[in-house]
């Protein structure tokens, strides 16, 4: 690396955003340098942000795409609540952005871009230049930086057109940034030779934007507009290892196939393109020499049914999709839980109702995991609880789907689908493998008694016969069967012993999950209790107000159904419950219901995962006996209803 | 391929009949169906415990129930997808698709274009009698227009669909039609079994109970030969009682001929199992105008959906090599901490 003269000052975590329009490259800039300083040692958390449109018109804070990442030299769970510094490739990404900037942080503006059409086109009025304004730059430290200009300078004399020229912009910020944050560009510069020269053929790509990136960390070092330069030291505690950086799709893909190989089977992923799920299709379409074999179903229904025929067929039957899609699927996971085969189904949430938000993160798919289908229809639900815990949570769901013949929904979502994190690689040979057990075929004359596909061992899990085995021909279906021989049966009292076993069966499966623990003492003032994708910003606001004096622990459920045995345990153990959720209060009603506890809720759905803070001033309310109806929404996010 | 019986033992129709009792209305046309399939299967050598039939929901969806084979019930419309499925997950499997005119092209329409159209192999019968049994009678996407029933008192607007249009605009590989009663079932059935693709069979299918003689121009034994065609590949397209009635190209379009008075078989249209536009032209003779042609429309040779699946595993293996767990972990960029 190139010494620097600038000072350095050693700070524990800073959290960056890059923000521009959809087409500026941020979503890239920004995971080069969450790679950057993954390698270099800090723990990272990232979180993307872009809108629902490909293109929007340039310009606009509709069309302004961020990508936030914290990196630290100690354990962090959350991207960060306030922006330490902020890039802002022109006046719209300035808008949209702004308040998210702690006071003091540095803002650094691409200033080329801050003519008057631009500034007309973000929405400020005529005349007015927010990077001038005095208020704001008394409050953050605002670097005009001509990044566009400077750009095209770099290379002006590569014979590149205006247009291709143009699209290296986000390297020199990138080169900025770096320089900014003392990190190693070299991993960088072997990812822009591998992946412009080697994999796309574009060898002069590669080279202009090694040169632009070059050249945005030069300018730190020349130019006389940084005080300081920061150093976010190596985390010392991150346990030894091989990782890797993994997003949350990327671990449920490589989860599932995991599962796959630790039972011998074939995934066969079944899938219609949604937004935030679509990469787990992506990935494992890339994956054929796994023994993956994907289908890009007509629809989401066909997709849950290619699933359920794989599964029938005897191969792992597995089915992406996001809220909508969930919907659309309903009727067929009735069919899987009817003819209790098993099956997966991936459920990336997104904001609802209806198509909502679709880029944007909510767990308000939870009840209709739950409950949404006719009749009385259960099934296991489990949540990871961040991206690297979507690869355990994957094989979890494949391990109970199979040898509990259910099908489960893994409740993934939007946040930790596209939020990455360092993953340790696990040892393959550590991990344990799950037999799979079929019935064995035998000739069957004309008067042997036909197969029984309905009879049940002592958990009450049907045999799993598959098509193919001599003597075992039988048939399922979706209307109700008679326990045991699994024929047509309307019988009022046999349909009550089934709905009693497919519910008591998937109960059974509590057996096989392991406790609830809690992150701090298990008895105290309050109890936090989460699930899925809010872990980090829990655990942390629990940790923060420990640390303050308070006893406050912290329980995140993984197993939403059937929950942990312990957990009623657990919730009596504290004088106050309070639920963080990004919904209206799902998971608070089932608790309220089950246990007979005042449990509160602290609900958001604004599209954004949870700020620890948010958390904390409801942890202060609660402890201080102030919490009222009103605290179950963060400040921020109250809106009036003037109706 | 499946269609090899594996134990050497000859199987007769009566052993692909399963115990349960059958349960459709006395005098149904799914009755006569389910004989000829039985027959088809025992000719074919069908292997029991190879064979699965697939169905969705309606009066013809209860078949999977009465033959001694594997079998899946499904839900109302999705049995070409869970086929679809199946044949992906294992495709030696010999896989029928058994589905009804709604099933099949009213909620189920996307899927079976996209089965037709991927040409996954196996066999699709859709029984068709132009109502709705099970719910008990209203008009189906097959009804003619103007059509009477208890959800179209003033006679049904919609534009009645006609299946084997549907199939070979869906890309289908081979499309046919049959009739319940019709002694020739088994035989379509067979060339739909021998067919490398999506084999479709339209089976004109007599609702006793909500639309009894539907099809009773092309059933009944005086008039059926006049009102229906044989279709035969390289043949003259000839029919009626006596056999003095054909099918002859007046500039684009079809027409009904009288042989004899100047015109000979050679003037007639000769059947060409391979030409689409033939095919489709072939799709759009009705009743009472044509006679309506009964047996193989169309078939071609393409690349099964399952095979071409396996062949891009297989290539991937071939190409990267058949990748382990360890492979999969350090995927991308790793680093380590020490």
């Amino acid at each position: 690396m190139i010494a620097s003269r600038k000072q350095v000052e050693r700070i524990p975590s800073a959290t960056v955003r890059f923000a521009g329009d959809s087409g500026d490259g941020m979503q890239l800039a920004g995971m080069r340098f969450t790679d950057a300083s993954a390698i270099f040692g800090n723990d990272v958390a990232t979180l993307p942000d872009f809108p629902a449109e490909i293109r929007a018109p340039i310009g606009t804070v509709a069309g302004v795409s961020g990508f936030q990442i914290n990196f630290a030299s100690s354990d962090i769970r959350t991207p960060g609540d306030q922006v330490d510094a902020l890039i802002a490739m022109n006046p719209a990404a300035f808008r949209a952005n702004i308040a998210d900037v702690r006071s003091g942080g540095i803002v650094i503006v691409n200033e080329t871009e801050f003519d008057k059409i631009n500034l007309r086109k973000a929405g400020y009025q005529e005349g007015y230049n927010p990077i001038h304004d005095e208020v704001l730059t008394a409050r953050y430290r605002i670097v005009p930086v001509p990044m566009t200009r400077l750009n095209e300078e770099v290379l002006k004399d590569t014979g590149m057109g205006a247009k291709d020229i143009g699209r290296s912009r986000n390297m020199y910020a990138l080169g900025l940034i770096y320089w900014l944050f003392d990190r190693e560009m070299q991993p960088t510069i072997d990812f822009l030779n591998d992946f412009f020269g080697k994999k796309k053929k574009l060898p002069q790509v590669a080279e202009a934007n090694i040169k632009v990136l070059q050249a945005g960390w030069n300018f730190g070092e020349t130019a006389e507009l940084f005080v300081h330069r920061y150093q976010v030291a190596r985390a010392d505690d991150i346990p030894p290892g091989k990782y890797r950086r993994i997003t949350g799709n990327e671990a449920t893909a490589i989860g599932l196939v995991t599962a796959s190989k630790l039972c011998g089977k074939d995934v066969v992923y079944c899938s219609y393109p949604i937004t935030p799920a679509s990469d787990v299709l992506h990935y494992l379409a890339a994956m054929k020499q796994y023994g993956v074999k994907t289908v890009q179903a007509e629809d989401e229904i066909a997709a849950a049914c290619a699933a359920i025929g794989a599964s029938f067929a005897g191969q792992l039957g597995i089915t992406g999709t996001s809220g909508p899609g969930l919907c659309l699927k309903s009727e067929a996971i009735n069919l899987a839980i009817m003819t209790e085969l098993p099956m997966v189904i991936v459920n990336v949430q997104r904001g609802g109702p209806s198509t909502g938000l679709p880029t944007k993160t909510e767990q308000s798919d939870l009840l209709q995991a739950l409950f949404g289908r006719n009749g009385d229809s259960p099934l296991v639900v489990l949540a990871p609880q961040s991206p690297s815990d979507c690869f355990d949570m994957a094989i979890e769901a494949v391990k109970i789907a199979v040898t509990h013949m259910v099908p489960v929904i893994l409740l993934s979502d939007g946040y930790i689908a596209n939020g990455a994190e360092p993953w340790r690689i696990p040892d393959p040979r550590k991990l344990e493998t799950f037999e799979i057990q079929h019935p064995a075929g035998h000739p069957r004359g004309k008067d042997d008694p036909a197969f029984r596909p309905y009879e049940r061992d002592e958990r009450l899990v049907r045999p799993w016969a598959i098509p193919g085995t001599e003597g075992l021909e039988h048939r399922i279906g979706g209307l109700e069967k008679e326990n045991g021989s699994g024929t047509v049966a309307y019988g009022d009292e046999n349909h009550q012993l089934m709905t009693d076993l497919r519910k008591r069966k998937v109960e059974l499966v509590a057996d096989d999950i392991p406790p609830l623990t809690t992150e701090g003492p298990d008895t105290g003032d309050l109890l936090l209790l989460g699930w899925g994708g809010t872990y980090g910003a829990i655990t942390t606001a629990a940790n923060n107000m420990r640390a303050k004096g308070h006893k406050v622990s912290a329980a995140h459920l993984r197993y939403m159904n059937p929950m942990p045995k312990n957990l009623g345990d657990v919730l009596r153990k504290f004088k106050q419950v309070l639920i963080p959720e990004l919904n209206t209060g799902q998971l608070s009603l089932l608790i309220r219901a089950k246990y007979l506890i005042d449990a509160k809720g602290l609900n958001k759905v604004a599209g954004k995962p949870f700020l620890v803070n948010e958390i904390e001033q409801a942890i202060g309310m609660m402890l201080d006996g102030q919490f009222t109806a009103q605290s179950a929404t963060p400040r921020q996010h109250v809106v009036e209803m003037n109706v | 391929m499946p269609v090899t019986n594996t134990s050497l033992q000859v199987l007769t129709p009566k052993d692909f009949a399963s115990d349960q009792d059958v349960r459709w209305c006395p005098g149904c046309g799914d009755y006569a169906i389910l004989n000829a399939v039985r027959k088809a299967c025992a000719k074919i050598g069908t292997a029991k415990h190879n064979t699965v039939f697939i169905s969705g929901i309606g009066c013809s969806s209860r078949f999977p129930y009465y033959m001694d084979t594997y079998g899946f019930h499904t839900i109302h419309g999705r049995a070409p997808a869970i086929a679809t499925g199946l044949k992906v997950a294992n495709p030696d499997l010999d896989v029928w698709v058994v589905t009804g005119d709604g099933d099949g092209l009213s909620i189920g329409g996307n899927h079976l274009v996209h089965l037709l159209r991927r040409n996954v192999r196996l066999k699709v019968m859709l029984f068709n009698n132009r109502i709705y049994g099970l719910t008990k009678g209203q008009y189906s996407p097959t009804s003619e227009e103007g059509k009477k029933t208890k959800s179209s008192p003033a006679g049904s607007i919609d534009m009645p669909l006609r299946p084997i249009s549907v199939a070979l605009a869906s890309e289908a590989s081979f499309v046919a039609r049959a009739l319940d009663v019709d002694k020739r079932l088994p035989d379509v059935l067979e060339a739909a079994a021998h067919h490398k693709g999506t084999a479709f069979v339209e089976i004109y299918q007599d609702c006793n109970v909500f639309n009894h003689k539907a099809f009773e121009y092309a059933t009944d034994k005086d008039s059926r030969e006049d009102n229906t065609i044989w279709l035969e590949h390289g043949k003259p397209m000839i029919f009626g009682k006596n056999r003095d009635k054909g099918i002859r190209l007046h500039g684009h379009k079809p027409e009904v001929v009288e042989l004899g008075k100047g015109i000979t078989e050679d003037d007639l249209l000769f059947h060409d199992v391979h030409d689409e536009a033939h095919g489709f032209m072939l799709s759009r003779m009705r009743y009472p105008k044509f006679p309506e042609p009964m047996g193989v429309f169309y078939q071609i040779d393409d690349e099964c959906y399952e095979d071409m699946v396996v062949a891009q595993v297989q290539a991937a293996i071939k190409q990267r090599g058949a990748g382990d767990l360890a492979a999969l972990f350090n995927e991308g960029d790793t680093y380590e901490i020490k």
